[in-house]
């Protein structure tokens, strides 16, 4: 098995060799001997290789003023970027690759087989993966966190030249390319650039084991490596495949009536489930998880996400304070002749008062982290007037381009609905889709809250929780209906969250305002809201006024 | 360098293209915008539109391509003010770009060798009279979104920093196009856009195969596909000469002008910009297929693409806003 992915990964690396238009190889591994052995491989790949990180500048990608070069001779020197070359491209901890990143190479290999990029992706979590507008332009995906080195050998050598040169002689009989496409189809990939890897994988292939045509060997290999990873359903079974990424559809078309019919629903979408082959589901899941992360653009830079770049300003260096290197050049330039005149002295004259730093706006988004109680009590009562009144909430979160997430509990544990977006109309219906029914976890809801609030700031961004519930929990941390341990459980969450300084909302939905809810407030450092039997609207008003609008 | 691929040889997106030949007919429509996902021949479009064209005649050398010498400004201290011809500029505004790179700064080189203080124009100078392409323009940086709204309004790029005051003329035609899944855009820069098209990956697989087959060819033997394919894209080249003469003839009646505010009003579209523009396409798009005067058909067909991006936003609304616009033009027009 492991032996199979290793061998796949080697002829990866070889058919990318051979065709430049397959784009690259995104290789998901830890740093180890296995992921060496394969960079090893590279060599393969045509000169010059440069090695970027996900925080390189567009100075150094595209190229940008050779400040040496130009000081030396006081002409203005254009330095090159490493984008300006064609070569090989390994981009490293490629799943910290921002969007912005992952645009610009993309940008970059769209325009034309000219570059090969390796993305070396060292993510350990699901949700972190390579940028989805980069994984697309790459033909292949390889996994190698089952390899051990002792299934890793070094393959043969194989005449690449040869190959290369036999590549544009390689024929496709007309029927291939219909096969290719319908087959990326049933696998459900939209993407017509699928399809098209496929394509120049299978010539490639032939081109490799020195054939004339592409053949059935050809054609097999090639969607193995290139269409099975983007598969987002499993093929012939088509109808049930349709409706399971959103099961819960329907529900928004009746909102009345979300609060009585769930559980049929949740029998439903169980029976559903069990149609599925599990592994498929995961990978649905997580290819949903990556599109969240990728919203909004969010991400990746720290603190000043949305920071405009200030003009700059004279200044000292020191104290962490960034040269601006134009701007001290031009601040400079215009006293070149007449300083030439009074020193006497040639090149280029730059004094401390023309010296300018960097200076950076630094503003943080705000991310609101929806955490709904959807169990059976809260069902009953006021689920449906909670989620009104999110949806209005989020309606200004629209309008401030806040970021938001959403988080429920129900049953025994609690689920992370939509990681942080901007998306609203995902958060909508994820929310119109949530089922109501079963015990209340509130200290799971609070964990699941605190993930992505953590999550959140390490982003740069600033993450407000808000948790609307009926209050009263009565399953623990570990699952067991035990009101008593389920009470203290969430007492000891909010004093996590109150020790990670995250501000927090609590919203009490119950008909009457419950007292350990407002305990659990104070613990939280929260404003505390009771809000029996107001409507939507009332109590969205009411979230707004406390979160300070 | 290798050419685009042939405008002509895209497979459907009929949508796009004809939204793209409209603005190619009549450049004051302001624009499109194009949603849609991965893979979907997006930028593939825009860039096939460069080559399809037709040629301007502008001042040689002169940095804002003016149409006369008049026009030059004074700091480009151009000799000769001789007219030539050149293809009609189709700028990439990168999502890197810098502040000064879009709107020119002081030409560092010239103050380092000669300390003289000269203007380095921009990419807003050489996009005058053309085009101005985004790709992933709901990714662009906030600062250069205001910078660009600005602009587009204003058909004027004003630049005042370090020490330097200048004015030139800035009249573009914006191309953005972007994955709605990755963020949205700001209802003001939509709104600068004319027309804006949503695209999806074809259905059925006869079309998928056409799309895999020709991109198969192009990357194969480049010269001969092109060859292929230059009568078709020389075909549209002189469909939208023809139409921008036609332009001027055509007869728009009454009648039509109240059809278009009813829709708009009836749609809710914010300000008169959504009047114009339905109306400038209806009229290009009726020089386009020969017609002699603008018919309620015209504006019909065209409500979609000019009308989805104007409508005052609820963020919640889950259909689509084109499905709302053919809704209510149903209903309007009937």
């Amino acid at each position: 098995m492991a032996e199979a992915v290793w061998h796949r990964a080697v002829l990866a690396m070889q058919l990318l060799a051979i065709d430049p238009a397959l784009g690259g190889v995104s290789v998901r591994a830890r740093s180890g001997p296995v992921r060496d052995r394969l960079v090893s491989l590279l060599t393969w790949l045509p000169e010059p290789h440069h090695r970027i990180h996900p925080a390189i500048s567009d100075e150094a990608l595209f190229g940008g003023l050779d400040l040496s070069a130009t000081l030396a001779t006081g002409h203005f020197v254009q330095e090159q970027g490493l984008l300006s070359r064609s070569g090989t491209v390994i981009l490293t901890m490629a799943e910290r690759a921002a969007t912005q990143l992952a645009a610009r190479l993309a940008v970059v290999l769209d325009a034309g087989a000219t570059h090969r990029l390796i993305a070396l992706d060292e993510g350990a979590e699901p949700d972190e993966a390579l940028n989805p507008k980069l994984a697309e332009r790459l033909a292949f995906a390889v996994d190698l966190s089952g390899v051990s080195v002792t299934e890793a050998a070094l393959p043969d050598s194989v005449d690449l030249a040869a190959a290369i040169t036999h590549l544009r002689q390689v024929a496709v009989p007309d029927d291939i390319c219909e096969q290719l496409t319908r087959i990326a189809a049933q696998f459900g990939i939209d993407s017509l650039r699928a399809p098209l890897f496929a394509l120049r994988a299978a010539k490639a292939h032939a081109a490799l084991c020195g054939k004339m045509t592409v053949d059935a060997d050809d054609v097999e290999i090639a969607c193995v490596l290139t269409l099975a990873h983007r598969a987002t359903q499993m093929p012939s079974s088509d109808e049930e495949e349709q409706d399971a990424p959103e099961p819960d559809q329907t529900d928004s078309d009746d909102q009345d009536q979300t609060d009585t019919l769930d559980l049929p629903d949740e029998l439903l979408l169980e029976a559903i489930k069990a149609l599925l082959p599990d592994n498929l589901l995961d990978r649905i899941a997580a290819q949903k998880a990556r599109q969240g992360k990728g919203s909004g653009s969010g991400a990746a830079r720290k603190g000043n996400r949305r920071g405009r770049p200030m003009p700059p300003r004279p200044g000292r260096l020191g104290d962490g304070a960034r040269l601006d290197i134009v701007a001290t050049l031009r601040a400079a330039a215009p006293w070149q002749t007449i300083r030439k005149q009074a020193t006497g002295r040639d090149g280029l004259q730059v004094r401390s008062d023309d010296i300018r730093v960097k200076r950076f706006e630094e503003k943080s988004d705000r991310l609101l982290v929806f955490t709904v109680d959807a169990s059976g009590s809260s069902a009953l009562s006021r689920l449906a007037e909670a989620k009104g009144a999110i949806e209005l909430l989020l309606a200004q979160a629209y309008a401030r381009r806040d970021h938001v997430a959403l988080v429920s509990f129900r049953g025994t544990e609690a689920e992370v609905l939509l990681p942080p977006t901007r998306s609203l109309v995902q958060t909508k219906r994820r929310l119109a889709a949530l089922p109501g029914g079963g015990g209340t976890p509130l200290a799971a809801g609070i964990v699941a809250a605190l993930e992505q609030a953590v999550t959140a700031t390490r982003k740069g961004l600033t993450p407000t929780i808000v948790i609307l519930t009926d209050g009263r929990a009565n399953v623990a941390l570990d699952g067991a209906g035990n009101r008593v341990q389920a009470a203290a459980d969430a007492q000891r969450m909010a004093q996590v969250v109150r020790a990670q300084r995250i501000d927090a909302l609590v919203i009490d939905t119950g008909n009457r305002p419950e007292p350990a809810l407002s305990a659990l407030a104070q613990t939280l450092g929260a404003i505390y809201l009771p809000l029996p039997r107001a409507d939507a609207a009332r109590l969205s008003a009411s979230v707004a006024t406390a979160l300070g609008d | 360098m290798k050419h685009p691929f042939p405008f002509s040889a895209i497979v459907g997106q009929d949508e796009m293209k004809q939204a793209m030949i409209l603005t190619a007919i009549d450049p004051s429509i302001g624009g499109v915008l194009v949603f849609g996902d991965r893979g979907t021949g997006k930028s593939t479009a825009v860039r096939a539109l460069a080559a399809l064209l037709p040629p301007i005649m502008a001042v040689d050398g002169c940095p804002v391509n003016s149409a006369k010498a008049a026009d030059v400004p004074d700091w480009a201290m151009l000799e000769t003010k001789k007219l030539v011809e050149m293809p009609t500029p189709v700028i990439d505004l990168p999502l890197g770009a810098t502040e000064d790179r879009v709107t020119g700064a002081l030409d560092i080189e010239k103050a380092l060798t000669k300390g003289e203080k000269a203007f380095q124009p921009g990419l807003l100078a050489r996009a005058n009279r053309g085009y101005l392409y985004i790709d992933e323009v709901n990714l662009l940086e906030d600062h250069i979104v205001d910078l660009l709204l600005d602009v587009a309004q204003s058909g004027e790029n004003v630049v005042e920093r370090e020490g330097l005051s200048i004015r030139h003329a800035a009249r573009f035609v914006l191309v953005g196009s972007g994955n709605p899944e990755e963020g949205e855009l700001r209802p003001q820069l939509l709104d600068r856009f004319g027309l804006s098209v949503e695209v999806t990956s074809p259905k059925d697989i006869a079309t998928r195969v056409e799309v895999i087959k020709r991109r198969d060819a192009f990357e194969n033997d480049n010269t001969a596909f092109m060859l292929r394919w230059q009568a078709e894209d020389a075909a549209i080249r002189d469909g939208i000469l023809t139409a921008r003469k036609a332009l001027a003839q055509l007869k728009t009646p009454e009648k039509t002008l109240h059809d278009v505010a009813e829709l708009c009003l009836a749609l809710g579209s914010d300000g008169l910009r959504g009047e114009l523009t339905l109306l400038k396409a209806a009229r290009a798009y009726a020089a386009w297929r020969n017609d002699t005067a603008l018919t309620r058909g015209h504006v019909k067909d065209m409500a979609p693409m000019a009308l989805r991006h104007r409508l005052r936003r609820d963020p919640l609304d889950e259909a689509g806003s084109g499905t709302r616009v053919a809704r209510i033009v149903e209903e309007t027009l009937g």
